[in-house]
């Protein structure tokens, strides 16, 4: 009866785990792969210094690359010229700096951090400077506190819970996603006031609604694409964050990235999920590439803990489409890609 | 629903919160520059808790900045780092850092500037006054930081005593405190014209604790309440020439002054949330007072008053908000020079220099 009531367990994990699998899994098929090369060892960092959870990177106009890492004895922001050496570190000691979750840089070349530890985000100057804060850190006076369990509490116009990602729209109107303990994405104006707000402090499913907002951009257009991870879809929202439509077939919507150019595309990661579980590499990982019109374009990639394979895409960089920037979790490893524009293949089976 | 508590308090005080609080009192012109103080590439400025000049004009800026971390001993942690103070010239260019890793700063809250020119810290998480002199050599010390925190920790200690000895505690009415220097996060820092040293006790006590210039145990005064002599969060104090005492009495919306001996005297009410005063220096001195916004709010409040020693209103500036000539919950106040103010903000990590016009 033992063995029975263990081999039950196991059998039922195995099917929930399967469960999950099919949600990860796109539904989509027929997408065209994307020939790629990479630029073999990209990013230099100091000598003796190693850069952990490469969760966030992002370039700026002369292409310099800008990585906000998860490293000891907090997360540290690294700047890289366009051959991948290394610059500075922006924010040594900064008050905003615990625990790295996106890096943005805007039109003005400003750097934007968000910090989930902190609840912070940062805007720097390109010279490095704190120009503007939004959301305060918990003051320590509060003192450790139990980690929270049972419903979130409710969000606030000028606070976040884990936050996830930043982005503007062409009028300069900031945009949020919060988060990991709060649901929802808020839009101020350029000086930082309170302007709307699309989802609350809980999860839902409804369209406006999310479940693990993880990242967002906004196109041209200034619709706003968000990565609804644990829904296991993208949202789009128009400017005022009412929603539009979502998109269900790519997988799991870890990240979005608006590209630059003329000719605008949409880069959604369907990342494999952490852990390396069993199969996953056979059924995630994969990068789409996509017109703002939803119309998949290709797809390129695939995990893999050696290199160019990925092990949890977290954030990409597009500034140009065709040489995306991949940051990745588990393998604190930032990759650049160089994709064939227009020549694609068709689909290997999967 | 631990975590909610508090947050539900801090709503509930929210609402309380007058969004201007005098309402007919002329609007002064002036300026903001956010850009004075300059840091090098590897400092930078957190929540600024205090600023402060001394006679020769020389900028100290007590922050919240780095990485308050806790260490493991077993069954206790213990706290370390999380705040540094720093000193400009008159110009705003960086000269260094004081108190480099020093045990009593963990959660900046003042740095005062004596008529001798020491420089005095008020800490509210390590429940510390320290006095350094002009040329930054620790020289005196009020209170006793904790010395570790418990595990299991407290959902809301409030306080940042805990195990061991050291840190907050209360004997008689709330927040009378002890009649010793035992604070529970202690805000700011005065002196009157015979250097007695008058320390606002707190935001946990609801007292002012007096001591000589030797810093023996004088008296204290105050509970927590709302009546005359009782306080709601001790937010900040000040002294005048002629030694009465200003208390800024947070959320009973005053300032209630007192003779040296701790007598009340008067009040002005209808203040808001008067989290810095300051008295400037001279024959005519004037009262400025911050009505701070949240940290977690731009929408209410945020504007600072100028006013005479009797509660005259002479006039009001600025807003709460994030860009110059905007601010964003202010705890300092610097008035050495009437009408040219050093103002340290929480919210926005940054101490802007204001001129009136």
């Amino acid at each position: 009866m033992k063995r029975l009531l263990t081999s039950t367990c196991a059998l039922a994990i195995v099917l929930s785990a399967g469960a999950a699998q099919a949600q990860l899994k796109a539904t989509i098929t027929g997408v065209p792969e994307i020939p790629f090369t990479t630029v073999p060892n990209y990013v230099k960092p100091p000598a003796n210094e190693y850069m952990g959870e490469s969760v966030a990177v992002a370039t700026n106009s002369k292409d310099h690359l800008f990585v906000f890492h998860r490293s000891s004895p907090t997360s540290k922001l690294y700047e890289f010229d366009q051959n991948g050496n290394f610059v500075r570190e922006i924010g040594k000691g900064y008050y905003g700096f615990e625990f790295a979750h996106s890096v943005r840089v805007d039109k003005d070349d400003n750097i934007w951090t968000v910090d989930e530890g902190t609840n912070m985000i940062t805007k720097f100057t390109p010279d490095g400077k704190v120009a503007m804060v939004i959301g305060r850190r918990p003051p320590a006076i509060t003192g450790p506190a139990a980690t929270r369990t049972g419903p979130n509490p409710p969000d606030q116009k000028y606070l976040f819970c884990r936050p996830t990602d930043v982005a503007w729209d062409p009028q300069g109107n900031i945009f949020i996603s919060d988060g990991y303990c709060n649901n929802r994405v808020v839009k101020y104006t350029p000086d930082g006031r309170y302007i709307t707000k699309a989802g609350s402090e809980k999860a839902g499913k409804g369209l406006g609604e999310f479940n693990l907002p993880h990242g967002m951009q906004v196109d041209q257009k200034g619709n706003v694409w968000v990565a609804d991870r644990s829904n296991f879809r993208y949202q789009v929202l128009d400017n005022n964050l009412k929603p539009i439509k979502e998109i269900t077939n790519l997988g799991v919507g870890w990240t979005a990235c608006a590209s630059g150019g003329a000719h605008q595309y949409m880069f959604l990661s369907n990342s494999n999920p952490n852990g390396n579980g069993p199969g996953t590499w056979d059924t995630t990982g994969e990068i789409y590439k996509v017109e703002l019109d939803g119309t998949v374009v290709g797809k390129f990639g695939r995990p893999g803990k050696l290199a160019p394979g990925f092990q949890v895409v977290h954030m990409m960089d597009c500034r140009d489409p065709n040489k995306p920037v991949l940051g990745e979790i588990e393998s604190w490893r930032v990759q650049r890609f160089i994709l064939q524009a227009g020549n694609t293949k068709a689909a290997s089976a999967r | 629903m631990k975590r909610l508590l508090p947050l539900l308090l801090a709503a509930s005080v929210l609402a309380g919160f007058p969004a201007v609080a005098q309402n007919n009192a002329p609007t002064l012109n002036y300026d903001g520059d956010v850009n004075f103080l300059k840091t090098p590439n590897d400092v930078y400025l957190g929540e600024v808790g205090g600023v402060a000049q001394n006679s020769k004009g020389d900028i100290f800026v007590y922050t919240r900045t780095g990485h308050p971390f806790m260490t493991l001993g077993g069954s206790r942690y213990f706290m370390h780092g999380g705040s540094q103070l720093f000193q400009f010239d008159r110009n705003g260019r960086f000269v260094r850092e004081l108190g480099h890793d020093m045990y009593g700063f963990m959660f900046a809250n003042q740095v005062r500037v004596d008529p001798q020119d020491n420089v005095w810290v008020v800490d509210q998480m390590t429940n510390m006054v320290i006095k350094f002199d002009p040329q930054g050599r620790q020289v005196m010390l009020l209170g006793r930081k904790a010395e570790s925190v418990n595990v299991p920790f407290r959902a809301n200690p409030g306080v940042a005593g805990g195990g061991g000895e050291g840190g907050g505690g209360n004997a008689g009415p709330v927040g009378a405190g002890r009649p010793q220097d035992i604070f529970d996060r202690p805000t700011d820092v005065a002196w009157d014209s015979q250097g007695n040293i008058y320390v606002a006790d707190g935001q946990g006590n609801s007292r002012v604790a007096k001591f000589d210039k030797d810093g023996k145990f004088i008296k204290s005064w105050g509970h927590k309440g709302s009546g005359q002599g009782e306080f709601d969060n001790v937010r900040s104090i000040a002294v005048d020439a002629q030694n009465n005492v200003y208390v800024a009495d947070g959320n009973n919306h005053r300032i209630q002054v007192f003779d040296a001996n701790g007598t009340f005297k008067s009040q002005i009410s209808n203040l808001g949330n008067p989290q810095a005063i300051c008295i400037s220096p001279g024959a005519n001195q004037m009262l400025y007072v911050s009505n701070s916004n949240p940290p977690g709010d731009i929408d209410t409040a945020g504007e600072i008053y100028k006013m005479r020693l009797d509660g005259t209103m002479v006039g009001k500036f600025g807003r709460a908000g994030r860009m110059a000539k905007e601010f964003g919950t202010v705890n300092a106040i610097d008035c050495r020079t009437d009408n040219s103010l050093l103002v340290g903000e929480i919210a926005n990590l940054r101490v802007q220099k204001v001129t009136l016009r």
